[in-house]
């Protein structure tokens, strides 16, 4: 077998509903990154001054401020405790994400998941082995790292090293060596790990993820059902474990995807041809159906596994 | 499948045990790395100023967010963010190089206003109360007011002109006939902006320098006291030494005609006379 013999992952569905909406949400995800990107720079290459500052803190209109509740989280556990108009921004953006999903930030707006999806991308290219992959708890104890030399040096530790900020800062500041840290990001990722900073490693994602752990917006399977074991949503999927409970699910399990991994990106949406996939709201009940136990092959068993 | 399950269990534990382990050992290595890293960024060259109203350089970095709000209003373009590898300060924190662009000192201190964190302190809020260092004459050899020459600049640039920098007049020994007007910082009225140092007319580097105040400054010991600007006997009660006061009659001065002391102790009315 040279591997060859599957179709690409998402050509059903390009053959069934053409390209375009077969990466809809890829293609509004990129829109995202690039708007988010875009305000930011539209005062320094511009100097249309909408929003000013960055990702880490910013003011938009003169009035709206912002601020990464991370790095306000990690000023407190340093012994800072920021003035009003921080804790107003981080509570904003705080609030905003634990209602639309807090790993939104990794996929809609970090600057840095362009670059480890194009590590994957190459990676898949090349056909590289999978390589280490951490537990799915590292992430928590990076988290707790941080949080833990942020206390004991009295400084925002993350920021020292934080791939996305050195990015994002890089490019409306000024870049210096940050580009280093960014090329680490893609490296490791396309040799040493899959998926293996978003993935398993950046505390960013991990505080997100808890911060959105009881979202409202949500990736359902309504039409599980349907699934015919293309095994499409988990190859597209930037965190598969998190289908197969929905997925796989029977009769009286939630279609939900509630873990608070999922980024909801949306590419499973894409790449299904039998359109089991939708964006919902946590209170959805609409009844969802399990597969019939089917007598083939056992694939959900062989599927659970592969996630 | 009864008798394996005790020893599952004991696995799970087995298992939690060493996933723990792991993880502390992992994150115990990767935090003395990244304290390292941290405790080399926090060297703050000696040249990088921090903006008006910076905290402590410790308190600094447990405050500032590095969002570069206070980069975008200052109008002057003094303020930029310190790219790695670069800049000296850590990362993505704001400084000035006062040799490049000094802080004009704004009188709204826009820098101060722009800060979401109070990394950059609100209870600033007169610029002329600002420490961003302190200048000092670093190089009297080249100095051209030191050498006797009228060179004036620094001390006409300083926005706190005949205050923070004063001109001394000396005797000029060299010539034997003229005077030196020497350049001297009081560093209580200096607000370190730089101007001084921008300014020097040295090519290259400049005579004066805006140094940071853990640099520059030294502490007199708490228990000095300078006789000439505090009054007050150091004890309670007078111990009462051999008067030996000068002026006529005494044998340490050229007396009559003696200077009067410029302190008058206790009880010794009219000694002088």
């Amino acid at each position: 077998m040279s591997g060859k013999t599957k179709l690409p992952v998402g050509q059903e569905a390009i053959e069934k509903f053409g390209w375009l909406r077969a990466h809809r949400f890829l293609l509004l995800r990129r829109a995202s990154q690039l708007l988010f990107l875009g305000l930011f720079l539209m005062g320094p290459w511009f100097g249309i001054w909408w929003v000013k500052g960055n990702l880490s803190g910013s003011l938009t209109f003169d009035i709206l401020p912002l601020t990464d509740p991370f790095i306000t989280i990690q000023s407190m556990v340093a012994g800072h405790w920021p003035e009003l108009t921080a804790l107003i921004g981080a509570i904003i953006v705080g609030v905003a994400y634990a209602l639309i999903g807090g790993r939104v930030y990794c996929s809609w707006v970090c600057p840095i998941n362009p670059v480890t999806d194009g590590a994957h991308w190459l990676h898949e290219k090349l056909g590289m082995p999978k390589g280490w992959q951490p537990k799915r708890g590292t992430r928590y104890w990076v988290l707790a790292m941080v949080l833990a030399v942020s206390a004991l040096t009295g400084t925002i530790a993350w920021e020292f090293v934080n791939p996305i900020s050195m990015l994002h800062r890089g490019l409306i500041f000024g870049m210096g060596f940050a580009w280093a840290f960014v090329l680490s990001v893609f490296v490791f990722d396309l040799f040493i790990s899959r998926r293996g900073w978003c993935g398993h490693l950046c505390p960013v994602g991990a505080f997100y993820g808890l911060l959105g752990s009881k979202s409202v917006l949500r990736v359902s399977a309504p039409k599980r059902s349907e699934c015919d074991d293309c095994m499409d949503c988990f190859a597209v999927c930037p965190e598969m474990h998190v289908i197969a409970p929905a997925l796989r699910g029977q009769d009286g399990d939630t279609p939900l995807i509630l873990s608070p991994d999922c980024t909801n990106c949306g590419r499973c949406i894409d790449v299904c041809a039998m359109d089991v996939f939708r964006f919902t709201h946590r209170f959805d009940d609409t009844p969802a159906p399990g597969r019939e136990t089917r007598t083939r092959t056992q694939p959900a068993s062989g599927a659970s596994r592969a996630a | 499948m009864s008798a394996s399950k005790p020893k599952a269990k004991s696995m799970d534990r087995r298992r939690f045990l060493q996933d723990s382990a792991r993880g502390i050992a992992g994150c115990a290595v990767a935090g003395m790395g990244l304290s390292h890293l941290i405790s080399d960024a926090r060297a703050l060259p000696a040249q990088a100023l921090r903006p008006p109203g910076a905290l402590e350089e410790d308190e600094f970095l447990a405050a500032c967010i590095r969002c570069g709000l206070c980069v975008r209003d200052c109008p002057y373009d003094t303020l930029k963010l310190a790219e790695l590898g670069e800049d000296g300060p850590a990362t993505g924190t704001p400084f000035f190089t006062a040799r490049d662009v000094p802080c004009e000192m704004c009188e709204d201190i826009p820098c101060v206003a722009a800060c979401p964190t109070g990394a950059l302190d609100k209870s600033l809020d007169n610029i002329d109360d600002a420490k961003m260092g302190v200048a000092v004459l670093i190089d009297e050899e080249n100095c051209l007011n030191a050498l006797g020459l009228r060179c004036d600049v620094c001390y006409r640039v300083c926005p706190v002109i005949d205050a923070a920098i004063t001109l001394e007049l000396a005797h000029n020994e060299r010539s034997g006939h003229h005077a030196i007007f020497m350049p001297t910082v009081h560093a209580d009225k200096c607000t370190g902006c730089g101007k001084c140092e921008k300014s020097c007319v040295l090519p290259g580097e400049s005579a004066i320098k805006v140094l940071p105040m853990r640099i520059a400054r030294a502490e007199a010991a708490e228990h000095y006291k300078l006789g000439w600007e505090d009054r007050n006997p150091l004890v309670d009660e007078l111990i009462d030494l051999p008067d030996r006061l000068p002026g006529p009659g005494t044998d340490n001065l050229a007396a009559p005609g003696g200077f009067e002391p410029s302190f008058k102790l206790p009880g010794t009315e009219g000694a002088g006379q």
